[in-house]
């Protein structure tokens, strides 16, 4: 009867143990990959900025259990990442001067309590609503805190903020944490930690409706759960991995300050957990990997480099609302089907547009900041190595003709891409 | 059916609801037994989608008493009442949409199997759920699709789906809001034999329009004209009451 | 101190009418096409840079007409191109394109103008006092601003009610989804209404660059509480935007003029003694210094307890 049909969960006969090997494999990697990347990328620059994209991973994640997890868009998720720093920062303190024993691997519990508990507080006024009245809600308290912040100077710290000394708490089977190395492999650690814990609520009755209030919260009072009490719950839990990714920060960076809690740190969680995709678990860690990367790649080629992410963004919100993940998984079906080779002509075919178009728009962009805000340097500048200059009408005319030629063509392709798409995925139906 | 005890199972009186000045349930008495078929029927904008919104806590009254086996539920919000045994399927369609059939149906189970709000336990393991999903699955005819997003079942499809999220709590009263509503015939066939099965042990208010399907099960049948009952009885003097028949302005009634 | 008070309400309601310029264009957008538009600052602020750009080579008066033109063409050309195609993703995606469109405004004023406050500076031929108050001089330009305001607030309320496109918004005001189905040709209207919303939010730029400061960050600070206005005056009506705008003008006026904190109010006192230990943040504290957090602590008040606003017939 129902123990020959391929019962639909990973628990299932036969089905099971194929995939749950398959799951395991995944997380080993998982692990392997943390514990090996210092090998291959060694230097102080690269540890740096894995410590960097460990930390915007476990907050890019802990925002999504908001917004793709139960649908709540939320533009003050910084506030508890800064919180969960600040009561980080504040207990390092009091554990440095010998106040308490606790080593360093322990404080993002401490952060992550910080955020719990702010996140439990604001929580319960926020969910109280939802959709718009809720973003803007978390809006005004988003902006209540960083004013409050420089008012409440013991606490905050005032414009400088608060710093600590990592070393100088209790050390830990010798190890004191000085060297970057062995900061990577703390915020590793708790990078994995939080990965699967988050994972593992994602497939708990409350992660299930968590999605169910996503989609349809009316319905979901019908089948006997209360949406206010899910949100807030939801709310209270992202606040606290929040917190531990600020911890996170403390510890990496040895400083907090006000600016981390404001809108500037809410709207990049948001960025980062768009593009990287949010109806997809990976999509975030994706999503926080590449923004962070640009934010440091792109500053050093140009100084507009918000700019570019913006319209990233924005293009994503218009063309790819699924985001990077999303793109990724659409192509699911197509190579389980092994018809990869059918499609894969058509994007490279549209991509190669697609980067002319973007070389173009940013050889205007580069014009016109070159034009205005950096006159005082001169007219001369250099962009894909061919030297322009900015008085003159051929910037300008190049970097048009590129857009438009680009998008026209980008636009074209990406129809034909789209049709082949189609077709593999219709005969995946029918065949 | 079973022969009425004493306490209704469902039980409306004097129910009221105006939207602003505009009173749309003008004093409506109904009791439904335990274990009975009761269907409402009615021309358009009789107020019966609304009775239901009122009965299932969606909306609020204006005045009146609302009791479920003899427990006042006036006022509750939707998820107490369907905590206390009241479970009702919509008009239109109303389900998850991204989520597969599988988990539309598994979310439906979870609250009365007694996994609240956990966030400890792993979904996949807890075997009564699976046992109940796939009990309810097989029901309504859908095993087969239990991989498929919701939102791309076809129209007959997630109207099943719509009432296996009805039934999967197992609550004892059923409301079921125009079950076969846009249906083909053999579509219809099936899903009153569905509604037949699910309700055998439970109480059931059923919406309808398609007189066949109201006359083929219905235990007792309440006429819904402009916001009041004009008349509740067994199917076949409901057929001969003058009153239902003016009211439907000698379109045929069956 | 009835100079103060004077001063202070003539300056409210200045700010009050500049706040409703603005906020009638969102709560239009958001009746009509139920989207809130994030990015309605960010258009404010480009109105006050272009403003300032035209001035520089043309002068004030050409500026007046043509910056806020200019941001209604781009307006309508975002909602043709932008804002259209996401409304089939939701309102979430809604919202975010109007978010990221905050992002990427901001960062064009920016990359063209830098992030120092602009030199925008008050048109030679207002630049005398108007009339003296007590020992005060009002400034003419604000009086000008003044004067605009309720100018194209009148000219609003004529086109709203004598006009058939007013009377459409009125009715989108309460009923959007009815308007859809009465056969207007709803994509032109959401159109127009989004060009004109934001272009009013861009003439209020032009007007009041040069007395509120023009920076790149001006949208930042001026949007939280634009919604804080359009939500206390309850979404839907625009008689409550206009009663929150003047009221919320006038609030954060006199509380800026009137500088108190907790040690003026309660210094000398035994209350006071114990208070000072144990608020000892917050004691010398002045009012001016919360200004800055009472439009928020508002918002998030009011959606708490009266979603409804003041006099809005709608939740969110």
């Amino acid at each position: 009867m129902s123990q020959t049909r391929t019962l639909p969960h990973s628990g299932a006969v036969g089905v099971s143990r194929t995939g749950a090997l398959a799951r395991y494999a995944m997380w080993v990697a998982l692990a392997a990959v943390f514990l090996l990347l210092p090998y291959v990328f060694g230097s102080r620059l690269a540890l740096s900025t894995m410590s960097l994209m460990g930390t915007m991973i476990v907050f890019a994640l802990s925002y999504n259990m908001l917004l793709g997890q139960t649908g709540l868009l939320s533009f003050g998720h910084a506030v508890f990442f800064g919180l969960g720093g600040f009561v980080t920062v504040h207990v390092l303190n009091m554990a440095s001067s010998g106040a308490w024993a606790l080593p360093l691997p322990l404080f993002p519990v401490v952060g992550g309590l910080g955020g719990l508990f702010f996140g439990a507080l604001f929580g319960a006024i926020a969910t109280k609503r939802a959709a718009t009245a809720f973003a803007m809600i978390t809006l005004g308290i988003g902006e209540l805190v960083v004013s409050s912040a420089l008012i409440l100077r013991r606490f905050f710290g005032g414009e400088e903020g608060i710093t600590t000394d990592r070393t100088e708490v209790m050390s830990f089977f010798g190890y004191s944490f000085g060297p970057q190395l062995q900061v990577y492999y703390l915020i590793a650690g708790w990078c994995f930690i939080s990965i699967a814990v988050m994972y593992a609520i994602t497939r708990t009755p409350f992660g299930r409706i968590c999605n169910a209030v996503r989609d349809n919260a009316q319905r979901t009072a019908f089948i006997g759960y209360d949406t206010n009490r899910v949100r807030f719950i939801a709310f209270s839990l992202s606040g606290l991995f929040a917190g531990v990714a600020g911890g996170l920060s403390v510890i990496n960076f040895e400083i907090v300050n006000a600016a981390q809690m404001g809108a500037v740190e809410s709207g990049t969680v948001v960025l980062m957990t768009y593009i990287g995709g949010v109806g997809n678990f990976a999509g975030p860690i994706i999503g926080a990997i590449l923004v962070t990367w640009l934010q440091l790649i792109l500053s050093d080629a140009t100084q507009i480099w918000p700019l570019y992410v913006g319209l990233l963004f924005i293009g994503m919100v218009m063309f790819a609302p699924g985001g990077i993940a999303g793109l990724l998984a659409m192509q699911g079906p197509v190579i389980a089907a092994g018809k990869l080779h059918r499609v894969l002509p058509w994007y490279l075919l549209a991509l190669v547009p697609g980067v002319v178009a973007v070389i173009g728009l940013s050889i205007i962009a580069e014009a016109m900041h070159q034009f205005s805000i950096r006159a005082a340097y001169g007219p001369n500048i250099t962009l894909y190595s061919m030297p322009f200059d900015v008085t003159s009408p051929w910037p300008w005319l190049t970097g048009l003709a590129l857009a438009a030629a680009g998008i026209w063509l980008f636009l074209r392709a990406g129809r034909l891409a789209r049709d082949a798409y189609d077709e593999v995925i219709a005969e995946g139906r029918t065949g | 059916m079973i022969e009425s005890n004493f306490t209704p199972a469902l039980e409306l009186a004097a129910l009221r609801k105006s939207f602003g000045p505009t009173e749309i349930i003008r004093g409506v008495d109904l009791s439904v037994r335990e274990g009975e078929r009761h269907a409402v029927i009615g021309p358009n904008g009789a107020g019966k989608s609304t009775l239901f919104h009122l009965v299932s806590g969606h909306l609020q009254l204006s005045a009146g008493n609302i009791r479920l086996r003899g427990e006042e539920i006036a006022g509750l919000p939707p998820q107490l009442i369907n905590r206390r045994g009241l479970s009702r399927s919509f008009q239109v369609t109303n389900i998850f949409p991204r989520l597969s059939v599988w988990e539309n149906v598994r979310c439906a189970t979870l609250w009365s199997r007694g996994h609240r709000y956990s966030f400890w336990s792993a979904v996949d393991r807890l075997d009564d759920v699976t046992r109940r999903t796939e009990e309810i699955l097989s029901e309504i005819d859908l095993i087969d699709r239990w991989r498929t997003p919701a939102g791309v079942l076809t129209y007959g499809e997630q109207r099943a789906l719509e009432i296996g999220l009805t039934i999967a709590s197992n609550a004892e009263v059923l409301l079921l809001d125009e079950p076969t509503a846009g249906m083909s015939h053999a579509e219809t066939e099936r899903v009153v034999a569905l509604i037949r099965k699910v309700s055998e042990k439970r109480t059931l208010l059923m919406i309808e329009h398609d007189m066949h399907v109201v006359f083929g099960l219905a235990d007792r049948i309440s006429v819904l004209v402009y916001g009041q009952v004009i008349a509740t009885d067994t199917p076949e003097r409901i057929k001969a009451n003058p009153a239902v028949q003016q009211a439907y302005l000698g379109t045929e009634v069956a | 101190m009835l100079e103060i008070i004077l001063v202070s309400a003539l300056n409210g309601v200045l700010y009050g009418m500049l706040l409703f310029l603005m906020a009638s264009g969102l709560t239009v957008i958001f009746s009509l096409m139920g989207v809130l538009n994030l990015a309605h600052a960010s258009f404010y602020m480009l109105g006050a840079f272009f403003g300032f750009e035209i001035s520089r080579r043309l002068g004030f008066w050409p500026a007046l007409v043509i910056a806020p033109v200019l941001v209604a063409m781009i307006g309508m050309a975002v909602e043709r191109y932008g804002l259209r195609r996401v409304h089939r993703h939701g309102h979430v995606a809604e919202l975010l394109f109007t978010f990221g469109l905050t992002f990427v405004i901001k960062e064009f004023v920016e990359m063209v103008w830098g992030k120092l406050p602009a030199d925008y500076r008050v048109p030679s031929a207002l630049d005398f006092p108007a009339f003296t108050l007590f020992s005060t001089n009002y400034p003419a330009f604000r009086l000008f601003v003044l004067l605009i305001s309720i100018g194209i607030f009148l000219a609003l309320l004529l086109v709203i009610k004598r006009t058939r496109i007013g009377l459409i918004v009125q009715a989108a005001l309460t009923h959007p989804g009815m308007v859809g189905m009465l056969g207007h040709n709803v994509d032109r209207i959401f159109m127009l209404v989004f060009g004109v919303g934001v272009g009013l939010a861009a003439i209020a730029g032009v007007i009041a660059g040069p007395i509120l400061i023009t920076q790149s960050s001006m949208a930042m600070l001026l949007g939280p509480i634009l919604f804080v206005v359009v939500v206390v005056g309850g979404l839907g009506s625009l008689g409550g935007a206009f009663a929150a705008s003047l009221l919320i003008g006038l609030v954060q006026t006199f509380a800026v003029a009137f500088n108190v904190s907790l040690a003026d109010l309660f210094g000398n006192t035994a209350v006071g003694a114990v208070l000072s230990v144990w608020l000892s943040d917050i004691w010398r504290v002045t009012v001016a210094q919360v200004a800055p957090i009472l439009p928020y602590l508002l918002l998030v008040l009011i959606l708490i307890f009266r979603p409804r606003g003041l006099m809005g017939t709608r939740d969110t």
